[in-house]
């Protein structure tokens, strides 16, 4: 807590009522957004714990569609942004939902873009605004929208993840934390990339051509 | 870069430099941000916009919460007020329907500033800026002033907690009035040693205050304790102007602080198991809270 700043103490400005429900919630939505990266069509939102119990008083309902459609925890448009997802052609159900040993505050997200591809996401507000997605496309991660995160779908073989740190490296991207997860040897794994700086198309291309990357996202960090 | 871990450190570096304790806070921050003087005061000078905004949104606005249990409470208070019919004088009331204001436009989904939090989001703006009127002060002295209540609350948090999850409501509204009293006693020209002791003084008087939200809301008795926040921030800055003291400093009290917290059981911290949030009147709300949603 030594990084701690004045703004940290007399801020955020925020949508109330609650740093956690709401402009967690919020975050929780940008985020996700940053990771589908396209129009969305329909989401359907499961609420688990105190989300469940508290989500109509505390606008969690409000704030999560808000999120997705990109506003930020200070925008007061979040209070309307029912209306807002329906002029976009948006639409959204609330279930609730008994997941197993997570955070209290947790939700989980079946997002269909325009393109019906279908992006499942786990992710709990985990005080103060702070958020992290703890599963995406079923499986376990870490994001919490803080860093530029390169995030994989790639074969487990041998050499995939030097070709890629060799790219990094050749353009002097700093790697500040890394994670790679797979669920079987051999099969599918995923690496969570998270960098310092911000990395340019080309170098994305360069990145997905790699021999074995199925498929490559950058999301930007939340602000 | 100068930084301050304790109350008693951050006077020191003040009085070492021959500075004032907001220009120590503000020079943390800019070692910390690396931005310009000029930048992080633009920032509180937004804050400060906001928190102004806030108090005329819901004094003069319909504010309803979410769940409907809360809102219009402010207006009450400025309507007696305006009719003469204060009880403790118009400076006074005009503090608590500020702060209401502040508190039930957050329930309502206003836009607030969070200091420290969202759910005491009410005392600052509330008492300090309505203080700050009746006194003709510039808006750069009360950003001064907001630096300061801004050190006391980043001391608070490093050395216990500003969350009630944490700490109880003697975390969220107590640092808040404590900030705030800090914050008054500052502006209206008070010593190093009084701004400590005006924090202090406000802390100790709500210490063991627990967090019992009616339904998990940030509603009953959240908006309430803001005003109760408030009236204890004056209290005390009315008390140490007066060159009262306290007698626990204020770093040995933020520290009981934190272990009242730590000894307070999970159910009267925000978990909503105990105390109000247990009464069959809000066990009955949130049935009806509950039916009414899913």
């Amino acid at each position: 807590m030594n990084n701690l700043s004045a703004f940290d103490i007399i801020g955020p400005v925020m949508i109330g009522p609650s740093s956690s429900h709401t402009a967690g919630a919020c975050r929780i939505g940008n985020l996700a957004k940053e990771i589908v990266d396209n129009k969305l069509k329909d989401v359907k939102i499961y609420f688990h714990g105190s989300f469940k119990e508290t989500y109509r008083g505390h606008g969690t309902d409000k704030a999560i569609i808000g999120g997705l459609l990109g506003l930020k925890t200070d925008d007061s448009r979040i209070k309307n942004s029912f209306k807002l997802a329906e002029k976009e052609g948006f639409s959204f159900e609330f279930f609730p939902v008994d997941l197993d040993d997570v955070h209290p505050n947790t939700m989980k997200l079946e997002i269909t873009d325009q393109e019906d591809i279908k992006t499942p996401i786990v992710a709990s507000s985990i005080g103060g605004g702070n958020i992290i997605v703890t599963e995406l496309n079923g499986t376990e991660v870490k994001l919490k929208g803080e860093y530029y995160t390169l995030i994989t779908f790639h074969n487990d073989q041998p050499g995939l993840i030097a070709k890629i740190s060799e790219i990094l490296q050749i353009y002097n991207l700093n790697i500040a934390e890394m994670e790679v997860l797979r669920k079987e040897k051999g099969r599918q794994a995923t690496a969570i990339i998270n960098l310092d700086q911000k990395v340019e198309k080309n170098i994305l291309q360069l990145l997905r051509d790699i021999p074995g990357i199925q498929s490559l996202k950058l999301v930007k960090p939340l602000v | 870069m100068e930084d301050f871990d304790k109350i008693e450190e951050l006077i020191e570096i003040a009085e070492k430099n021959n500075i004032s304790l907001a220009q120590v806070v503000i020079n943390r921050e800019i070692d910390l941000t690396e931005k310009s003087e000029e930048e992080v005061r633009d920032k509180m000078r937004y804050s400060l916009q906001v928190m102004r905004e806030s108090i005329e949104k819901g004094l003069n606005e319909d504010v309803k919460s979410m769940s409907g249990l809360t809102g219009g409470d402010a207006k009450k208070v400025e309507k007696a007020r305006k009719e003469g019919k204060s009880l403790t004088g118009d400076l006074f009331s005009r503090i608590l329907a500020n702060t209401l204001a502040v508190s039930e436009l957050n329930a309502a989904m206003g836009k607030i500033v969070a200091c420290p939090t969202a759910g005491s989001c009410g005392i600052l703006p509330g008492s300090l800026i309505t203080i700050a009127a009746e006194n003709d002060f510039s808006d750069e002295e009360i950003i001064d002033a907001l630096f300061v209540a801004s050190g006391i609350g980043v001391v608070i948090a490093k050395q216990a907690s500003v969350s009630g999850a944490a700490g109880g409501c003697q975390a969220e509204c107590g640092s808040a009035s404590s900030m705030t009293a800090a914050a008054i006693t500052y502006l209206m020209g008070g010593s190093n040693e009084e701004v400590a002791a005006a924090a202090a003084i406000a802390l100790k008087n709500l210490l063991g205050l627990v967090c019992d939200p009616v339904a998990g809301l940030v509603e009953v008795p959240c908006i309430k304790r803001n005003a109760a926040g408030s009236s204890n921030a004056v209290t005390a800055a009315e008390m140490a102007l007066a060159g009262v003291k306290s007698v626990i400093p204020a770093d040995e009290v933020i520290v009981a602080m934190k272990k009242v917290g730590d000894a307070l059981p999970d159910s009267l911290k925000e978990t909503s198991l105990a105390g109000l949030a247990a009464t069959p009147t809000a066990c009955k709300i949130k049935e009806d809270l509950l039916q009414n949603s899913l």
